[in-house]
């Protein structure tokens, strides 16, 4: 509890909180719609604009949110292009951003500053990052309420959902956007490479217990604040890298569960 | 009164010619089966109605309306065949699903109301649904699933429902009772129904129109009854050529 006092640990705590919060409310979707591979597309596109962003002097985070929109505006392009295959979308970009991020990472003069993105550095997250998650968990929140059923009836009959009057391409768009900036800020505190560990694991677990769809958002959500919680205390009492805990922990509660999924 | 007018359609697919020159039109009531052999353009001629796909030509209008510029969603509703096909470990409650249906009825932005439950339980009851309201959807069997469809299909109390071969895949004593089903909500309920289907034995009773859809691009509009007795003396006809 002592860890606690520390001004950066309260920080690393609220924003790894909020983190976890927003990131299963859009996992759901995108598990859903079987696009879990998306949030791994989107964090390496958002890699490459940090190491342009970095290479070329602006800020990282900035490049990062610019590159993840054009990446998800892209896969949903390629989705339509190749619509029987649509999951090569998320492949290709995947590797245009892997791509993009080792070529350009050569030219960063601070490594630190690029491996930071790429495990997250939750501890040194400052108080303006911190603003930037608070207000991003904020505009997540209240579209994901509003837009509650809407989500729901797209991603469970998207043709249906368009015959009712479902705004289809507009709702998918503001969806697609959210989750791009999501992806690309919260790489910063939890690290790329863990992002889509965090959109797919806790909605994994609820999946295989949940009775229901509003209490698998719920059940994903607590999962995924159970794990960070968890993550955190012990990443800082064994001194373990913070992102790496949480979706190891993630994965061990997921093996526990398996045993008890509901029969379907 | 005609609440569906179709004139001269048209529609290709890449080159093939699916819909030649298909003028017919629905009045209120009504009970339409279209039929035809596979490649007929059945389900394509559901999703011209529907807007889902744009003609080449021709004109459809839906309440007096070109189908293009059609917003009374609560007014239709569709039962798609992929309904049968749907992700079945989608962890969703039948309540969930047919909840869903209501859309076309409350609007964007809008959250539930207090009268959407009661909404929901007449349209579980219509279909004799309503005691799996809390299952999840996957772990019903074909033919409840599509009951479930139906209900969401209900739930706005829309004025025509759209059925794009609800029957696939089903066992036979299901297809009979959702036959019967279709039948009520026709009769009684005074719902107009236009649906796409194989199983024309089941079916035939309750409809008062066929559409038949042949390859040649030969269509005909006939009422139910002269298409059974031809049905009936054709399959006589095979049955002595044996």
């Amino acid at each position: 509890m002592e860890l606690l006092s520390y001004g950066f640990i309260q920080r690393a705590f609220l924003a790894a909180l909020l983190i976890s919060i927003i990131t299963p409310l859009i996992g759901n979707i995108i598990v859903l719609k079987r696009l879990s591979t998306i949030g791994d597309a989107l964090a390496h596109a958002g890699l490459a604009g940090v190491a342009i962003g970095l290479c070329a002097g602006l800020n990282p985070i900035l490049s990062a949110v610019i590159f993840s929109i054009a990446a998800a505006l892209a896969i949903e392009y390629i989705r339509r292009a190749f619509y029987r295959y649509s999951e090569m979308a998320t492949a290709i970009v995947l590797s245009f951003g892997v791509g993009i991020a080792a070529v350009f990472s050569g030219f960063v003069k601070n490594s630190a500053d690029f491996g930071s993105f790429l495990f997250g550095s939750i501890v040194a997250v400052s108080q303006f990052e911190l603003y930037m998650v608070v207000i991003l968990s904020i505009i997540v929140c209240i579209v994901m309420i509003i837009l509650y059923r809407e989500l729901f009836y797209i991603t469970f009959d998207e043709e249906g959902a368009q015959l009712s009057g479902v705004p289809v391409k507009k709702v998918n768009f503001l969806f697609t956007l959210i989750t791009a900036v999501t992806v690309s800020i919260a790489s910063r505190t939890v690290g790329s490479l863990v992002i889509s560990s965090l959109m797919t694991i806790p909605v994994a677990c609820a999946m295989l217990i949940s009775k229901s769809y509003k209490s698998n958002v719920v059940l994903s959500v607590m999962f995924a604040l159970l794990f960070t919680i968890s993550g955190l205390f012990i990443s800082f009492l064994y001194d373990l890298k913070p992102g790496g805990t949480i979706v190891l922990i993630g994965i061990f509660v997921l093996i526990i569960l398996l045993p008890f999924r509901r029969k379907n | 009164m005609s609440i569906l007018k179709v004139k001269n359609l048209d529609f290709n697919y890449s080159d093939k010619q699916i819909i030649k020159n298909l003028s017919f039109s629905v009045e209120k009531g009504d009970f339409l089966c279209i039929v035809g052999t596979n490649g007929t353009g059945k389900s394509t001629l559901i999703k011209l109605i529907l807007n889902l796909l744009k003609p080449d030509s021709g004109e459809i209008l839906l309440y007096g309306k070109d189908s293009k510029n059609f917003k009374q969603f609560d007014k239709i509703a569709y039962v798609s065949q992929k309904a049968t096909n749907f992700n079945a470990a989608f962890p969703a409650t039948v309540e969930e699903v047919v909840s869903a249906g209501l859309y076309s009825k409350n609007g964007l932005f809008k959250f539930k109301k207090s009268t959407d439950k009661q909404q929901i339980k007449k349209a579980l009851d219509t279909v004799g649904m309503y005691d799996f309201s809390k299952k999840l959807i996957g772990n019903l069997s074909g033919g409840q699933q599509q009951r479930v469809f139906i209900a969401k299909a209900l739930v706005s109390s829309p004025e025509i429902i759209f059925l794009d071969e609800p029957t696939v895949g089903i066992d036979m004593k299901a297809v009979d009772s959702i036959c019967c089903l279709l039948g009520d909500l026709n009769k009684k309920h005074k719902i107009t129904i236009i649906m796409v289907t194989h199983d024309i034995s089941s079916i035939l009773y309750h409809a008062n129109k066929v559409l038949n859809l042949s390859e040649d691009g030969h269509i005909r509009i006939i009422s139910a009854e002269d298409y059974r007795n031809e049905t009936i003396s054709e399959h006589y006809r095979h049955d002595k050529n044996c």
